[in-house]
């Protein structure tokens, strides 16, 4: 038998069956197939904007790229650290195994607090160390300010991590890609890399809700104007209780679902 | 304790229903568990006994009724409950990527077992798992997983184990060996135990009562030998098949 007609077109289909019926089924993936191709576009596109008139304030801030890029980091490891430890136990089966023990869920959400620190202290303190052997520009240049920024982005990295686990505990490791993926819908919005006033007026009337647009803010008071800028830290700290407050409802919200649906020992796909 | 509070059932089911959706998996189930006894929930796939003792851990809320375990509501006081009790289920697994020993200790801190090396160390020596407590549980036999499984269940002494189908999957011998260990705890901490299982002469070795469901409700009960006798019948395995094979659900005995 040739080693063409040992492929069988039959076979093939049924593979690719296989995985059209799990798209059929979840709109989390199919959002996600669109999701990554539009945030990069969309927050390029706003770079390029800003460069394209403002390329020689970038060159006068050495470091501001990358400061930013770090924070940034700090805000993407801290959600993705809470959301992956809960993850980590859906793969595992061993949600059955917790709940079924007098852990209770703040508890469980307690333990992946300080486990996403430990997490984002190892990813971001590796990359802040890179950053100031290649490029010699030291985050901790920020001074004090670095940890009300670094503070305010983990909690709302916590908060955006409690929401995609309560979203991952509804519907199953369908919505595994939200961990990944969920906190860029706030990249566009929160200035990282230019000032909010670089967006369109009815997107900054959004991106001011966003504790990530203050903190951003906040930086570049440090870095460029060399002022704290107080009322940017306390915007923050205000929205991130609301955000942390609603993320800890909508998560204890989804685990009483799934102990009404039989969900905590039979998550899958 | 109290000496009325020790008279008690173990587990009290009173009017247990659930439902998903339009389907109702659990049909008003009511019985009481002695303790110090071992209690088999049987019947076939689908009869609901899964769902009942998920009910009874507190991982799946009822749509109506009660459950009280060692005279605690788990409705109501359910964290304090489950410091007491423990469970094997074939439909959870511990992380594979851990030793069998850091999932133990994983699992004791989370019971607040004293002195746990101690109580791990013993746990290893009786059901033989010294052997392999360095090694990830990800890269265990189905037997030797199984009897960590049971090593977890009974870190903490609990009064009361629910085991959902603790033999499955394992050979004759493994299977024996579990039969032997869990009996020789029951015998030796006058824990009650209540199985969910298929094996009918399992069932009929280590039950002094059973429970048979079909169809989310409760259609018979019984020791072994009443229920043997009732039927006219020589093992369970036949009065089980003819309870899952009958046309039309038998009043519960009272």
């Amino acid at each position: 038998m040739s080693p063409a007609a040992a492929l069988s077109a039959q076979r093939i289909y049924a593979m690719v069956l296989r995985h059209l019926y799990l798209l059929r089924k979840s709109w989390v993936r199919l959002v996600e197939m669109a999701y990554w191709p539009t945030m990069q576009m969309v927050l390029w596109g706003f770079i390029a904007q800003f460069l394209a008139t403002n390329s020689s304030w970038v060159a006068q801030v050495p470091g501001v790229l990358v400061s930013a890029l770090l924070l940034w980091e700090i805000l993407f490891r801290g959600q993705l650290g809470f959301s992956l430890s809960f993850i980590e136990e859906l793969y595992a089966r061993n949600l059955g195994h917790l709940f079924a023990s007098p852990l209770r869920p703040w508890e469980l959400v307690a333990a992946m607090i300080l486990v996403s620190l430990v997490r984002t202290l190892i990813g971001v303190g590796t990359a802040a160390a890179l950053a100031w052997l290649l490029y010699a520009t030291s985050i901790f240049d920020l001074g004090v300010p670095l940890v009300a920024f670094f503070a305010n982005l983990l909690v709302t990295g916590w908060a955006v991590g409690l929401m995609v686990s309560a979203l991952v505990m509804r519907y199953g490791l369908a919505a595994e890609n939200l961990a990944w993926g969920a906190i860029f819908v706030a990249a566009p919005l929160s200035g990282i890399y230019y000032p909010v006033c670089v967006l369109p007026p009815w997107l900054q009337a959004v991106a001011w809700w966003l504790p990530t647009s203050h903190v951003f803010e906040g930086m570049r008071g440090v870095l460029i104007d060399r002022a704290f800028l107080w009322h940017e830290l306390w915007n923050a700290v205000a929205l991130n209780a609301v955000y942390v407050t609603v993320g800890a409802g909508v998560f204890l919200a989804s685990f009483e679902g799934a102990r009404k649906r039989g969900k905590l020992v039979q998550i899958g796909e | 304790m109290s000496g009325e509070a020790a008279t008690l059932p173990a587990i009290e089911v009173e009017g247990l229903v659930k439902r998903f959706g339009r389907v109702e998996a659990v049909r008003g189930i009511s019985f009481a568990v002695a303790r110090g006894s071992t209690t088999a929930l049987l019947g076939g796939n689908g009869a609901g006994k899964t769902s009942t003792l998920s009910m009874l851990l507190g991982v799946l809320r009822p749509s109506a009724g009660t459950v009280r375990i060692l005279g605690e509501d788990v409705g109501r006081h359910r964290y304090r409950v489950l410091a007491r009790m423990n469970f094997t289920s074939p439909y959870v697994d511990l992380p594979k990527s851990l030793t069998v020993e850091e999932n133990l200790k994983v699992f004791a801190r989370l019971y607040g077992v004293p002195r746990l090396r101690a109580r791990i160390a013993e746990l290893a020596a009786e059901l033989e798992i010294g052997d392999f407590l360095k090694r990830s549980y990800g890269t265990l036999s189905a037997g030797q997983r199984t009897r960590v499984s049971i090593a977890k269940a009974l870190l903490n002494a609990p009064d009361v184990l629910l085991l959902d189908e603790p033999t499955a999957s394992l050979d004759p011998d493994v299977g024996d060996r579990v039969r032997a260990q869990l009996s020789g705890y029951q015998r030796a901490s006058g824990a009650t135990l209540l199985i969910a299982s298929h094996n009918m002469p399992e069932v009929e070795r280590m039950c002094s009562a059973v429970l048979m469901m079909r169809a989310g409700r409760i259609v018979d009960r019984g020791s072994p030998a009443e229920l043997i006798a009732r039927y006219g019948r020589r093992t369970m395995e036949e009065v089980f098949l003819d309870v899952a094979r009958r046309a039309e659900p038998a009043e519960a005995a009272a």
